[in-house]
């Protein structure tokens, strides 16, 4: 067993344990109208989360680089009601761009 | 309104199939992919063996915690280190998961493989504009995502070709925020919407600069709280 198997193979059962817990011991259960409401703004809280951590961390720093450009033609192409495949390569076009000519 | 309420029920249909889920996140596949063959070239220069990628893309899944523990091993670091901070960047799943406890249905083992395919794209496409989460989009979205990782892990691994050696000239780490920014519009068309995510991007901001990654996000969670209260 090397070392690169053990990180796999314990990595691996440590995800699957955090991902199933919920579904496995609550699935099916009825919940009370509270919990619904606040799972609901999971999505909410995650995503705008996931947008600032993806979209200004690099490390420990808060930065506004190229990707913020891009960000912000996908603001716009939401705003737009754009397709979305529209937006993702605007976005990444966008900022691959400004990187290019920034540097 | 005949025509109107044909066209209203295949909305519905559609919105809840495997194949909507499969389509929604068709676009991200190619992005997906060249992170695949990124980690499983860097994999396989941080000592791992073809196949241990190819599993770990399969099992762990999330391209940030893999990146992370390989890093870590290639640096000479722990074993406990690599797992460890790959256990933080999932802990997000955590919430997910609790996220998918209302919509999910089945047995054991199919609460267990539903929740395998959750990961960040699947779970975020798997919202129908009601608020309502569905299994079918989330499984359709989790197997083309599992399929464009786990594949494209194996191609970089196997020829350990440095096709893109730096996604991010390409800006596809935009792509990322990018999407969930997109699935962000309908989750703030009502009030507690726009402030759960108004607090969970500042949390999340606050807590970068003083938080290991994968923390903030998972801190942010926190903000669906603002649902507790009565109305």
């Amino acid at each position: 067993m090397t070392r690169g198997w053990l990180v796999v193979i314990l990595a691996g059962a440590a995800t699957l344990a955090i991902k199933a817990a919920g579904p496995l011991l609550l699935g099916g259960r009825a919940l009370p109208p509270r919990l619904l409401a606040v799972l609901r703004l999971l999505a909410p809280a995650l995503f705008a989360a996931l947008v600032v951590t993806q979209g200004f961390a690099r490390g420990r720093g808060v930065t506004v680089d190229a990707r913020a450009g891009g960000l912000l033609v996908a603001a716009a192409g939401a705003w737009l009601r754009a397709p979305a495949i529209a937006v993702l390569v605007g976005a990444a076009a966008v900022t691959a761009a400004l990187r290019f000519f920034l540097q | 309104m005949q025509g109107g309420g044909v066209t209203m029920r295949r909305a519905i249909r559609d919105e809840a199939s495997w194949q909507a889920g499969a389509r929604a996140v068709l676009p991200l596949a190619a992005a997906i992919a060249v992170l695949g063959v990124s980690f499983g070239a860097l994999a396989t220069a941080a000592g791992l063996t073809p196949a241990a990628a190819a599993v770990m893309s399969a099992t762990t899944f999330a391209g940030s915690a893999q990146f992370a523990a390989v890093s870590i091993l290639g640096a000479g670091g722990g074993v406990g280190a690599a797992v460890g901070a790959a256990a933080l960047l999932n802990a997000r799943y955590a919430a997910m998961g609790l996220g998918l406890v209302p919509g999910v249905r089945g047995g054991p083992w199919k609460r267990i493989l539903v929740a395998w395919l959750a990961v960040d794209e699947s779970w975020a496409v798997s919202w129908l504009d009601d608020g309502r989460f569905s299994q079918e989009r989330l499984v359709g979205a989790g197997l083309v995502l599992f399929a464009a990782h786990v594949g494209s892990t194996a191609l970089g691994a196997a020829t350990g070709r440095q096709l893109f050696t730096d996604p991010a000239a390409w800006g596809l780490d935009a792509a990322f925020p990018a999407l969930f920014l997109v699935l962000l519009g309908p989750h703030v068309q009502h009030r507690d919407g726009r402030l759960a995510a108004a607090f969970g991007a500042a949390i999340a901001l606050a807590l970068i600069p003083f938080a290991p990654a994968g923390a903030p996000v998972v801190a942010a969670a926190s903000a669906s709280l603002v649902g507790w209260r009565q109305r």
